[in-house]
């Protein structure tokens, strides 16, 4: 991949709106917000609880609707497709890493893995195969039959991530994936994000609360009151 | 849902059973009947009538008869019966038929006297038509066929009666004399009303006793198919101005009471296959309520809101599979026990055992009522679950 490939714009978001809520306690979360991201980069997004991270994150994972705007992922616009084409996207073009691993208990690390490569039409050896290989990025190759509540709480947060890539997305949203971590794992996590960031040209977005962390990122965006500030007065 | 899988076996099971034994029993009643009366049986002509009335013109005085009213009026009996008969053997449903002269009799045996009703038969024709054969000993109707003042007896008039075979009997019916006969055999239909009342000798002796010497009372067919009695019994009856009654006709309040029997256990077990479905769709609607984060996750990385219904689904298929299969297996198993166990039942038929009917019907119904009734439990909660939005469940489980 190419220099110039991988600092092209992948996400573009235009005058995006989320209100939240009906009658008095309707609030407007997200006010118009414009911003792009590049390939191979990792943005953080810091802000106070409430000001609309969480929100953001959920309107780029498609897990949410905007009430007003546009996103666009690789030129492709996200906002208005159908249910059935969001799924679809979400399935192929999108990564999610939650604060909690939310790994399904009844399956091993492996068959978590291989649930979304089976989804978009893999066959069950390539879907192993696909797993064996991601878990071993993440350093987990010995875990691979164990089971979610055999993991620790890093491993665990580590077969997410891996899950997260298993369809090689373009962009990868993690909200708080360190939020539950001790130091170590949490470092252990963020350099393997950024290592996914820089060696597959991947696009990704931490929400955290962590400062320090969101230092650590290529860029910070600051959030308040649903909008974007400076990351310094932050 | 361990609960709901019994629920569910039970019920099929039970759906089995109950279907054989009323089945079963309805079946031996047919059985027994037609072996006793045949499947139609052809009986008083009838005759059209028109009610008229004259009415006299004004004018020229002319009268004018003016039908009112068609109705039709019944000649007991059937005269010339050996040309009903030829006619009866044209129809390609009917298999074999036989001319019956019947009436009513007191037979005397010592002190002892009984009612009963008399039927002249034709051994031979009478055979073919009828379960006569199974129902009296081999010998005893080879002996009936060698006497002329033979007579069979129902087993119940003949234990009224204290008599045995080779036991003398008179009969008087209504004539000047009475009329000695031998008993030859004892039979034994287990219709309580005609192991009662009935009793048979030679249609010439019948003749004699009850001075009728050329029509016949009526005359009984079976057919190729007796299911078919209704149709076959109209047609007959348009063909030869008859009245002609089918078996259905004639134990019309019989087979209701069966029918009925039928399908309230029918609906007694497809409830308790109800209550295992609404166990099994209370069960999944609190799976779909604790796994909302799951089925979060699984939207999340791809999983649309149809596949998430089809795990639901599948599930649901996964019981109803398993329950129908063990059902039906425990369902053959009771059938099987229930079939041995000992009942004694006389009055309209005769057997000392429970009588099952066994038919894949049975099997096939449980499983349709049991397929709807699963489906629709499964159905609800997999709708609830494909409409969870995975942004809210994952927001409210986020902290």
């Amino acid at each position: 991949m190419s220099m110039e490939e991988k600092r092209s714009p992948a996400l573009r978001v235009e005058d995006l709106h989320r209100w939240l809520g009906s009658g008095e306690t309707r609030q407007h979360v997200l006010r118009g917000l414009n911003f792009s991201l590049e390939a191979g980069k990792v943005y953080g997004v810091i802000g106070p609880s409430g000001c609309g991270k969480s929100t953001l994150l959920y309107l780029l994972g498609l897990l949410d609707h905007p009430d007003k705007g546009a996103i666009f992922l690789n030129g492709q616009r996200l906002d208005s497709a159908s249910d059935r084409e969001r799924t679809r996207l979400r399935g192929e073009l999108l990564g999610f890493v939650f604060q909690f691993h939310f790994l399904l208990s009844e399956f091993t690390a492996r068959e978590n893995i291989m649930l979304p490569i089976l989804k978009v039409g893999g066959t069950e050896a390539e879907a192993k195969a696909k797993a064996d290989r991601l878990l071993h990025a993440v350093g987990l190759t010995n875990k691979a039959n164990n089971f979610g509540n055999m993991l620790s709480g890093g491993e665990q947060q580590r077969v997410a991530v891996a899950r997260a890539l298993a369809n090689d997305p373009s962009l990868i949203l993690a909200d708080e994936p360190t939020g539950n971590l001790d130091q170590a794992n949490s470092e252990l996590l963020f350099n393997l994000l950024c290592k996914v960031a820089r060696e597959r040209g991947k696009t990704v977005l931490i929400v955290t609360h962590n400062r320090d962390l969101a230092d650590r990122c290529d860029e910070v965006l600051a959030m308040r009151d649903g909008a974007f500030v400076s990351s310094d007065a932050y | 849902m361990l609960m709901s899988l019994a629920g569910i076996v039970f019920g099929v099971a039970f759906f089995v059973l109950t279907q054989a034994q009323t089945s079963g029993f309805q079946g031996f009643f047919v059985k027994t009947i037609l072996g006793a009366n045949g499947a139609i049986r052809v009986q008083d002509r009838f005759q059209s009538t028109v009610t008229t009335m004259v009415a006299r013109g004004d004018s020229d005085g002319t009268e004018v008869e003016i039908a009112l009213r068609r109705g039709q009026r019944y000649v007991p009996g059937i005269q010339q019966p050996q040309s009903v008969l030829e006619a009866l053997r044209q129809f390609e449903a009917v298999t074999a038929a036989t001319p019956v002269l019947r009436g009513n009799g007191t037979l005397r045996s010592g002190f002892r006297s009984e009612r009963g009703r008399i039927h002249g038969i034709e051994l031979d024709s009478y055979l073919e038509v009828t379960e006569l054969q199974n129902q009296v000993a081999a010998a005893d109707l080879a002996e009936f066929e060698q006497t002329m003042d033979g007579i069979l007896i129902g087993k119940e008039l003949a234990q009224r009666l204290s008599i045995q075979v080779g036991d003398p009997v008179f009969i008087d019916a209504g004539g000047v004399n009475q009329v000695r006969f031998r008993v030859c055999g004892i039979f034994t239909t287990g219709i309580s009303q005609i192991d009662r009342y009935h009793f048979y000798t030679h249609m010439r002796t019948a003749r004699s006793v009850l001075e009728e010497w050329d029509d016949v009372t009526y005359i009984q067919a079976m057919l190729r198919d007796p299911e078919r009695a209704i149709v076959v019994a109209r047609h007959v009856e348009e063909a030869l101005g008859h009245w002609v009654a089918s078996w259905q006709e004639r134990e019309r309040s019989w087979l209701e009471v069966f029918r009925v029997l039928r399908f309230s256990s029918a609906i007694s077990m497809s409830c308790i296959i109800l209550i295992a479905g609404l166990g099994m769709f209370n069960t999944l609607a609190i799976i779909v309520m604790e796994r909302a984060r799951e089925i979060a996750i699984l939207r999340s990385v791809g999983y649309s809101r149809g596949d998430i219904a089809r795990i639901f689904l599948y599930q649901g298929l996964i019981i109803y599979v398993i329950g129908w299969v063990l059902g039906c297996l425990a369902g053959v198993g009771l059938t099987a026990l229930i079939e041995s166990l000992p009942i004694r039942i006389r009055g309209i038929f005769s057997t000392d055992h429970f009588i099952m009917h066994w038919a894949w019907s049975h099997y096939l119904w449980a499983g349709v009522i049991t397929a709807i009734v699963v489906f629709t439990a499964s159905l609800l909660p997999a709708r609830r679950a494909a409409q969870i939005e995975p942004g809210e469940v994952i927001r409210g489980t986020s902290g």
